[in-house]
């Protein structure tokens, strides 16, 4: 019996192998979008919103327009359970069958394709994470790194802090703790802060919170004793919410408690309960439905049965994010076809073109219906990120409302930083600068 | 009919003592060995570099593995620690002493592993069985830890993902997947082979000795300390191997999450469906761990989600668990009993008894 199981399944095999060759190319009106996602694993809960949102804004389309410029658009999923080794599968899987754009929407994902990326010529998307430098895209013509990146927010989370205290003089003397997960991730901004610390006069104190973070008394001691002004925090995980929890738990006010947008999601919130009211949150994307966009995803994908997750979801700030990282690869496909002929599908080198000449200005974000749901940025050849303003919000014990206006990133300050280290990794391998002059 | 031992006289000490006493098994694995170094005039990129490469270097740990659990008996958990130790070795002596040839890291990177296999072995010598297993948990977590730690491991790299530096052989460009292939195959035929006459020599009946009673091997002459601690490096070479060829041929990047406890399970497992104490079972093991999730993730992705994108990826989980449980109940001692079994059958086929 077990044997007879076994040839069937063996057969079952030899089937699946025989089709798992990729498919041919795509067929003439088609643009083909890969889609990596983790809804298994322990970062499920963080990496599915973005992705199906990103699926939601192309369904949108889809029904409301015909695709773009009658190019439909389809996609196709790969789970990577957020380990660089599926996602190497998937991305060599998906490749095969006409990827143009990656979205890993994972720093250790997309480090693990940036190299090949570069190599086949297939843009790669790193919306607010992975591999900071390459904002410089004399090293790095197919990676963007877009919107906005760590280092650039902690300039704008500093000057935040500065508005609230009542200019950037005022900051001279204040204390402030950097808290942080111990990971490359949480390491990251440690050089800015300090940087910025000796601009403007302030004493930071970095404090490593060990991951996960589900234990941080002995930090917690330590900050009641040190008595900061403020809290800058890089949080990942169930580090966030508990650190929400102590903060509460010693007294400090939760308003002067900042988070990154990493740190600043209803996951984030809502588990800390009441203690988390007033906290304060960095975000480079509105939250909430009130967006003509994500209205029509509503009217037209969801109204239709055709989402492809939980509509209680939409609008949630990851759900958001992920609308952002639609509205971004969509709009670059429109720029490269009105360059390389207007209803045609394109391909990875004109993706790239379009992604590097892409310019949303306030006019054309509200004609995308997406008003305060991105801040305005441009990009070019030279810069892959765009240094885009960063938004703040705070949670009112039951939602995120807006506490600024789009709070401009210091460019002086971090360009040179990634200039520098996109010139350090071009010696490493030997790579040398394409020209931006034409 | 074709595959018999009948009539097979073996004149000599050394025809007899052979890896492959029956001849069809040797022309097999002759024949096997030669169209592998042949795949890449055929296979596409995604096969090759998705595929093939990752199943050749989880073959490796798991022998590695296999050596100290299947053979020596002694449980570990540690084999991401000794891997990540092997791909953080084979980074540094590749970026600090860039006249390196590839083939001398990859070595170097393997006996740098075995010593810190070596010392984390020692307590292996006064606790046994699963009080052993948790003692190697405390080196999977010390080395991660201390590569996340320590900024001169990563060459101070601001964000601790580094990427490997190209691989060149003899001034030769080897980033293709077909170059990287057959390196990764060739290190691998190499070590299996190796592997295989170890344990039919006299330090790998050694380990089978200690593994089976310690007290006994000890009366009939068997040093405890030496046989266990040469388990201990053996196998953290070959773990050491197999990270450092992670880094170089498959992903690119080092990072320490790619070597966490999990990697540690999952070749643990490997080790347990392929079968404990056999080397053909670590090729088995590696083929069911690693291709058979993304054999269940092509044919879901065949036949379409039809709207339950998310029921379906957790639904493949499901079906790998339970395909896990069945072969086990099946068959506890493992893909190579059912592989012995098989050959067997063969040899009386089609007529038996």
């Amino acid at each position: 019996m077990f044997w007879k199981l076994a040839s069937r399944l063996s057969l079952a095999a030899g089937i699946a192998g025989a089709t798992l060759a990729p498919a041919g190319a795509q067929t003439a009106k088609e643009q083909f979008i890969p889609i990596t996602l983790y809804r298994t694993g322990p970062m499920g809960s963080f990496g599915t919103p973005p992705m199906v949102a990103y699926m939601d804004y192309m369904a949108m389309l889809n029904e409301r327009d015909g695709g773009i410029n009658g190019v439909k658009l389809v996609w196709e999923e790969c789970e990577t359970a957020y380990q660089p080794d599926r996602m190497v599968e998937c991305y060599e899987r998906l490749k095969g069958r006409g990827a143009t754009v990656w979205n890993p929407y994972g720093t250790g994902l997309a480090y693990a394709v940036l190299e090949k990326s570069q190599a086949d010529k297939i843009p790669l998307i790193m919306l607010g994470n992975g591999r900071t430098d390459a904002a410089d895209g004399r090293y790095f013509p197919y990676a963007f790194p877009l919107v906005t990146n760590f280092w650039s927010q902690a300039t704008a989370m500093v000057k935040y802090i500065g508005e609230r205290q009542g200019g950037m003089d005022k900051l001279k003397g204040l204390k402030i703790v950097d808290l942080y997960h111990d990971s490359p991730y949480g390491k990251e901004t440690i050089g800015v802060y300090d940087r910025l610390a000796k601009t403007y006069g302030f004493e930071v104190k970095h404090m490593p919170v060990p991951s996960p973070g589900i234990d941080q008394k002995s930090v917690w001691l330590q900050i009641r004793q040190y008595a900061p002004d403020w809290i800058v925090m890089q949080g990942a995980g169930l580090m966030t919410q508990t650190a929400i929890k102590e903060a509460a738990a010693i007294g400090f006010p939760r308003d002067r408690l900042v988070g990154n947008y990493w740190s600043g999601a209803e996951e984030d919130t809502v588990p800390a309960g009441a203690a988390a009211k007033n906290y304060i949150s960095a975000a480079m994307n509105g939250s909430g439905t009130d967006f003509p966009v994500i209205q029509d995803i509503l009217k037209y994908v969801y109204d239709r049965g055709k989402g492809s997750g939980e509509r209680r979801d939409v609008g949630t700030t990851r759900y958001n994010r992920g609308v952002v990282i639609g509205l971004i690869t969509m709009e670059a496909i429109r720029v490269a076809q009105a360059k390389f002929g207007e209803g045609k599908p394109i391909t990875g080198e004109q993706m790239q073109w379009g992604l590097e000449h892409l310019n949303f200005t306030p006019e054309r974000i509200a004609q995308l219906g997406a008003t305060g749901l991105l801040p305005p940025f441009s990009t070019s050849c030279l810069d892959h990120e765009g240094g885009a303003p960063i938004r703040f919000q705070q949670w009112d014990g039951q939602k995120w409302v807006s506490v600024s206006d789009w709070v401009a990133t210091d460019q002086k300050m971090v360009r040179p930083l990634i200039e520098a280290s996109a010139a350090a990794y071009g010696k490493e391998k030997g790579i040398s600068p394409r020209s931006c002059d034409n | 009919m074709f595959y018999r031992d009948s009539g097979l006289i073996k004149t000599t000490y050394k025809a007899d003592r052979a890896i492959f006493p029956v001849d069809q098994d040797r022309w097999a694995i002759v024949a096997l060995v030669g169209l592998a170094f042949l795949v890449p005039a055929v296979a596409s990129e995604y096969w090759l570099s998705s595929i093939l490469i990752p199943f050749f270097i989880f073959s490796v740990a798991a022998i590695g593995l296999n050596i100290l659990v299947g053979y020596a008996g002694l449980l570990s958990l540690g084999t991401g620690g000794f891997m990540a130790v092997g791909a953080f070795a084979a980074y540094n002596f590749a970026i600090r002493i860039p006249e390196l040839n590839i083939i001398v890291v990859l070595i170097l990177a393997g006996l740098v592993s075995a010593g810190v296999g070596i010392i984390f072995g020692l307590p292996s010598l006064r606790i046994k069985g699963f009080y052993l297993a948790v003692a190697t948990l405390a080196s999977q977590f010390f080395i991660e830890w201390l590569f996340v730690r320590v900024p001169w491991f990563t060459n101070y790299s601001t964000s601790g993902v580094i990427s490997a530096p190209a691989v060149q052989i003899f001034g030769y460009d080897m980033s293709g997947a077909a170059q990287r292939y057959l390196i990764v195959l060739a290190m691998t035929v190499a070590v299996a082979v190796t592997a295989k006459n170890m344990v039919r020599s006299a330090i790998g009946r050694s380990w089978m000795a200690i593994r089976d009673m310690d007290v006994a091997a000890e009366i009939i002459g068997v040093r405890p300390l030496r046989t266990k601690l040469v388990a201990f490096a053996v196998s953290s070479f070959y773990c050491g191997l197999a990270g450092a060829m992670w880094v170089f041929f498959y992903i690119g990047t080092v990072e320490p999450q790619a070597f966490d406890l999990n990697r540690s399970f999952q070749i643990l497992f490997m080790v347990i469906i392929g079968g404990l104490g056999t080397i053909v079972g670590c090729f088995f093991g590696a083929a069911f761990v690693i291709l058979l999730p993304i054999l269940l993730d092509n044919l879901f992705a065949l036949l379409g989600t039809g709207g339950h994108a998310d029921l379906l990826s957790h639904a493949q989980m499901a079906i790998y668990g339970a395909l896990i449980i069945i072969l086990l109940i099946k068959e506890p001692h493992g893909m190579a009993k059912m592989w012995q079994i098989f050959r067997q059958r063969m040899r009386i086929w089609p007529f038996p008894y």
